[in-house]
């Protein structure tokens, strides 16, 4: 290992794992991988390690395999200065409706999983005294909605679980931050209808990840309209709200 | 079905577009009349297919770089924006930059594009050295000079109807700066202006900026803008070796009305460039990569400046003798017809790489058109002057040419078409550019 600081990105093969991981590596960290398929993520390790010179390692990793965590965190080579956690799944709403293991998928890989992962590394880096820990959550969170409330309700879990962590661990100089990305042009949202405006490119999300660890920030909105359109959502009085169907 | 077009706007066509993940996905998206799209910069259908459009900008990684032999192994999506940025302050940068950064990989190899240093380096093709290409037949390929080398000669300039380009390794060049040292010579008319260029053979950079609402004996006058690769020493004092490329901010968020760009105003932007660029002519300075090589990068989306019903763009190349008589002919017509060009660019070519590509040893005038009016039958006039000169049109900028003027401007056609073939018996690659142009009807 060099001197240099380094992240671990859970979900790295994911569209917004891979930007953060390049933002990240463009700044001079060295970047761990991690994924269910690590041969899939080698050709990544691969890019940044051309393109920026830095040192790039994979590391297999499973959100709905809980048991294995501790194993994980503690056959890392070494304890990242920044962990950041991207695993998610979207899902389909209706069929969560109906579908209790569809229904648990979501909730697991949306707030089980990423909680206790981020909630283990939590206690290295108090240990240690240092570190900081990245949650990306989503405006989804923010107020259950029709369309979408299984993935939205995970994701106020692990929300308020980050905001719970982020007070407790400020107190030992672990900072951990919650991002909150609003629409983003990914595979997981390939064929949504997505509002052009409040719609933002992967790689802008993961400039702001970094950006938000290097200034110490809380709570991110990727796009500062979405700030404005969740509070709006958010104060919404239920007997208007439950009206609507979005 | 979505509805796509090129740069130029012009056609809209509904193609099906796909945006696979992985090269096997890509194989498998390959059904008959597909054809790979990159970052959509061609102006024309060069990359609409037409049954199924197959989205390459998901790949974008870098698969590996050596410092040392200054060579890269990319993934056909990777854009050259993408390379300055990455490379440049390494101290690399591709060999060959076109008018914009904003193309993939793929897309500068299946045009095999130049820049402003082809009359004595060549284009983009000369400094590939391999490509991974899956052919309509399915295969998986490498080719290069000396492995399937038809392939090879055929994919650079080829227009992606070879196969769906995967991968490629290019050389790229060892510079101390992302700095250019330009000069800039003011020609009164076209003679002058052919005499600068031909006097800037010798510069790495040349290219002349002509102002084409000239009439009389101003007709073609230039601008001519050489440059160097500027040297650590030749920077203003703090400047960083290499700068930084802003990305476009300004940009044009609807359509224009077609009127924008009306006679009246290009004769008054023109006049404006002219004046400014002339009070410059003489000395030389040092000028960052980005506004020497890609002024109109800095106008997001500026194709909107035409209105919704688009623009053509017509880029011809001349072979070098009896040039100037065809050059002042069209120069003549498109003066009289007063409705172009925003941006009229001449530059000398040397010879081209692949079977198809569009340099020849000539210049290459290229001109901008809005679409309306009488606009498709000025240009096949145009092409007529350009076939008895021997010259050929572009078809990464071709929207509208005859298969007549294609087949009298590329002599070669015939090779390629027994190539593709051999690679594609089925004709699976098949774009809506080659459906107008090549394809057996």
């Amino acid at each position: 290992m060099t001197s240099r600081k380094s992240v671990l990105v859970l979900g790295g093969s994911s569209d917004i794992g891979r930007a953060a991981a390049r933002a990240f590596a463009r700044a001079g960290y060295d970047v761990g991988l991690a994924g269910r398929d690590i041969a899939a993520l080698e050709p990544d390790a691969a890019d940044l390690r051309a393109r920026y010179n830095v040192e790039a390692g994979l590391h297999t990793f499973d959100v709905l395999d809980t048991a294995s965590f501790e194993g994980f965190v503690a056959g890392l080579p070494a304890l990242p200065d920044v962990v950041v956690s991207i695993v998610g799944l979207l899902g389909m709403q209706q069929q969560a409706e109906s579908d209790l293991a569809h229904a648990t998928a979501i909730m697991r890989s949306n707030y089980e999983g990423p909680s206790l992962i981020l909630g283990l590394f939590a206690e290295k880096f108090l240990n240690r005294g240092s570190g900081t820990l990245v949650g990306v959550s989503s405006v989804a969170g923010d107020r259950g909605r029709a369309s979408n409330y299984v993935y939205g309700s995970a994701k106020a879990g692990f929300s308020a679980f980050l905001s719970g962590l982020r007070a407790r661990a400020s107190r030992g100089s672990v900072h951990v931050v919650t991002v909150k990305p609003g629409f983003v042009r990914t595979r997981m949202t390939e064929g949504m209808k997505l509002i052009g405006p409040l719609t933002v490119e992967a790689s802008v999300v993961g400039a702001a990840i970094l950006r938000a660890v290097e200034s110490k920030t809380d709570i991110v909105y990727v796009s500062a309209k979405w700030r404005l359109v969740m509070l709006i959502i958010k104060t919404l009085p239920e007997a208007v709200f439950k009206k609507l169907r979005f | 079905m979505t509805l796509v077009s090129g740069w130029g706007r012009f056609p809209v066509v509904d193609t099906e577009m796909l945006r696979p993940r992985s090269f096997e996905a890509v194989g498998e998206a390959m059904v008959s009349g597909t054809v790979a799209r990159g970052n959509g910069r061609a102006y024309g259908d060069a990359a609409i297919g037409v049954a199924r459009t197959v989205a390459m900008t998901g790949f974008d990684r870098i698969r590996w770089f050596d410092p040392a032999a200054g060579c890269t192994r990319l993934e056909a999506g990777v854009l050259l924006s993408d390379l300055i940025e990455t490379f440049g302050p390494r101290g690399f940068l591709p060999f060959v930059l076109p008018g914009t950064r904003f193309v993939s990989i793929g897309g500068a190899i299946a045009a095999d594009v130049h820049g402003k240093n082809h009359h004595c380096e060549g284009g983009f093709g000369r400094y590939v050295d391999a490509i991974l290409l899956r052919t309509g037949a399915g295969e998986l390929i490498e080719a290069s000079r000396e492995q399937n080398s038809d392939a090879f000669f055929a994919t650079i300039g080829g227009m992606g109807l070879t196969g769906v380009i995967l991968e490629a390794t290019m050389r790229l060049r060892k510079v101390e700066t992302g700095w250019i040292r330009e000069r800039v010579i003011s020609a009164s008319d076209l003679d002058a202006a052919m005499r600068a260029l031909d006097a800037g053979d010798a510069a790495t950079y040349s290219v002349a900026w002509i102002d084409c609402a000239a009439r009389g004996r101003d007709l073609g006058r230039a601008l001519i803008y050489l440059g160097e690769p500027a040297g650590k020493d030749e920077l203003p004092a703090g400047a960083a070796a290499f700068p930084a490329g802003k990305h476009p901010g300004l940009g044009v968020p609807v359509d224009l009305p077609s009127m924008t760009l009306n006679r009246f105003g290009i004769r008054a932007f023109n006049e404006l460039y002219y004046r400014m660029g002339a009070r410059r002519a003489g000395g030389s300075h040092v000028v960052s990569l980005y506004p020497y090589f890609f002024p109109l990068d800095s106008i997001a989306d500026w194709n909107r400046i035409y209105g919704k019903r688009g623009f053509l763009q017509h880029q011809c190349v001349i072979p070098e003798n009896g040039a100037r008589a065809v050059l002042g002919e069209i120069l003549d017509r498109v003066a009289r017809r007063g409705d172009a060009s925003f941006l009229a660019v001449l530059k000398k070519l040397g010879q081209g790489e692949g079977i198809l590509s569009f340099p020849l040893p000539g210049y290459t005038l290229a001109l901008d058109f809005p679409v309306r009016g009488d606009i498709l039958n000025f240009l096949d006039e145009i092409d007529r002057l350009v076939v008895a000169a021997g010259g050929r049109l572009y078809l990464a900028k071709d929207a509208r040419q005859s298969r007549a003027t294609l087949e009298a401007g590329y002599p070669a056609l015939q090779r390629f078409n027994a190539i593709r073939k051999a690679l594609d018996p089925a004709g699976n690659i098949r774009s809506k550019l080659s459906q107008r142009l090549f394809d057996e009807v």
